[in-house]
């Protein structure tokens, strides 16, 4: 059905209908109205969920890892400083392969002390093991809690999973979003079932110490774990199509990109606003398309390859850095098309909620097309 | 040992970790030189040092972790600590 409804609200009714069994949350902005949303519905009986108020987000993990561990679906939600005091806790999930479901309302990191959105905070942690999806829309950033879950318990991947979508710019927009009934949310996403859990009965422990003999195999059955989550992500997202008709069976998403000499890729709300700047530039003549990466980790770079075989020039557009070298996603997408003669020109932009608008798309089209790029975007120089 | 899930484990015992992967040197027994006294075997503290149906003493190395107190305290300067490549 369709409602009428903000996103972090829209975002808890999904987590609501996907039947967590123990949430732990710290509020923090804009996170916040997520878990509030859900703090509400268990307090109100609506959903019949273990609700731990922690003393911070490393606690929140700590207690989701716990519950995890003895067989629960558990979620959890945070942002910025929240993620980063999580660092330890989220390579201990992966590593114990947990599959632990966390939205992350995307903000800046500090210092400086900044609560508007750029995605620096998730893709500080894409060397963690977790899945990283990353939502276009209210609609999409809803629907990818499901898949998350389905994914993420898969027994072939046995993964946790972030859900990024873009702080304030979606959590605090209020957008119509098709609103599954709990009855197809069942049949879509059945109990979780472990493979392994704390059990008095049969006991076992999780996380053990390995030696140098053991520790890079079990690196690499972790690496192989998120390679696997793709074919998983193809069959959830295809079945999430069938039955609801939104089908999110691809890591990447094309708008326009057919026929298109300069491709711009982005990740998060972003996209809606180069899709508005496509449709004016292509009204103009000028032949610019769009590859979404919805899914970063696992990182698509095949499905990338394959897109931009045809394309002149591509425009990667990032709203982080990895200070000393670039934005991670023109890192990764050159990275994919290593041996290609394909000019990848990379941009940093709408840090710290600094916005970008469809002006702003068209000039760094003009840039790319004169071949200048892996800069930062829109820097205020009168300032520096 | 298969590697479980996450790094998960069954109760056991400390012999089934084999700790003898932590050892740089390795402890060498020149039986012309031994006596058989046994002060090889007693002086271990890994407890992994033992007798043969022939009297000599042999060092158990799934844990013997190259301390080299079994060199040092030999009476006959029979057990040579010696680097071991891997």
């Amino acid at each position: 059905m369709l409602e009428i409804t903000e996103g972090s609200h829209a975002v808890a009714k999904a987590v609501k209908m996907s039947r967590p069994q123990v949430i732990a949350a710290y509020p923090i902005t804009p996170q916040t109205h997520i878990v509030e949303a859900l703090a509400d519905m268990v307090a109100d009986c609506e959903l019949d969920a273990e609700y731990i108020t922690v003393e911070s987000e490393f606690s929140a993990l700590s207690a989701c890892l716990g519950a995890s561990a003895a067989g629960s679906r558990t979620y959890s939600a945070t942002t910025s400083q929240g993620l980063a005091l999580m660092f330890e806790v989220c390579f201990n999930v992966s590593g114990m392969r947990l599959p632990v479901v966390m939205t992350i309302a995307n903000r800046a990191l500090g210092a400086p002390l900044s609560i508007w959105n750029d995605q620096q905070d998730s893709i500080a942690l894409r060397d963690s093991g977790w899945l990283q999806f990353y939502a276009e829309d209210n609609q999409e950033a809803t629907d990818l809690h499901y898949i998350a879950y389905k994914v993420a318990e898969n027994p072939e991947v046995l993964l946790p999973a972030f859900v990024c979508f873009d702080g304030f710019i979606l959590s605090h927009t209020y957008e119509p979003v098709d609103m599954l009934s709990q009855e197809d949310v069942d049949r879509y996403l059945p109990a979780y079932k472990p493979v392994q859990r704390l059990d008095a009965d049969d006991p076992i422990s999780m996380g053990m110490y390995a030696t140098p003999e053991y520790y890079l195999e079990f690196r690499y059955e972790h690496d192989q774990a998120m390679k696997r989550a793709r074919n998983a992500i193809n069959k959830a997202g295809k079945e999430f199509g069938e039955m609801f008709g939104r089908d999110y069976s691809a890591l990447v998403e094309g708008y326009r990109l057919e026929d298109a000499d300069t491709a711009i890729i982005a990740m998060g709300s972003l996209c809606g606003t180069i899709k508005d700047a496509i449709d004016e530039m292509r009204s103009a003549g000028k032949k610019v398309g769009l590859l979404k990466i919805r899914c970063f980790r696992p990182f698509p770079a095949e499905e990338i390859r394959n897109a931009l075989s045809h394309v002149k020039r591509v425009a990667v557009l990032d709203k982080n850095v990895s200070v000393g070298a670039k934005g991670a996603v023109a890192i990764e997408v050159r990275d994919a098309l290593y041996g290609k003669a394909l000019p990848v020109l990379g941009y940093v932009l709408g840090l710290g909620g600094r916005d970008v608008r469809i002006s702003d798309i068209r000039n760094i089209v003009s840039l790319a097309e004169s071949g200048k790029g892996d800069q930062f975007y829109g820097l205020r120089t009168e300032v520096l | 040992m298969a590697l479980g899930i996450g790094c998960s484990s069954r109760p056991g015992k400390a012999p089934n970790n084999k700790t003898g992967s932590w050892r740089v040197f390795k402890p060498k027994f020149n039986h012309e030189k031994c006596t058989k006294c046994g002060m090889c075997k007693t002086i271990c503290p890994e407890g992994c040092i033992e007798e043969s149906e022939d009297e000599f003493f042999i060092p158990n190395e799934s844990y013997c972790k190259g301390c080299g107190l079994c060199a040092e305290e030999c009476p006959s300067d029979a057990i040579t600590m010696e680097q071991e490549e891997k």
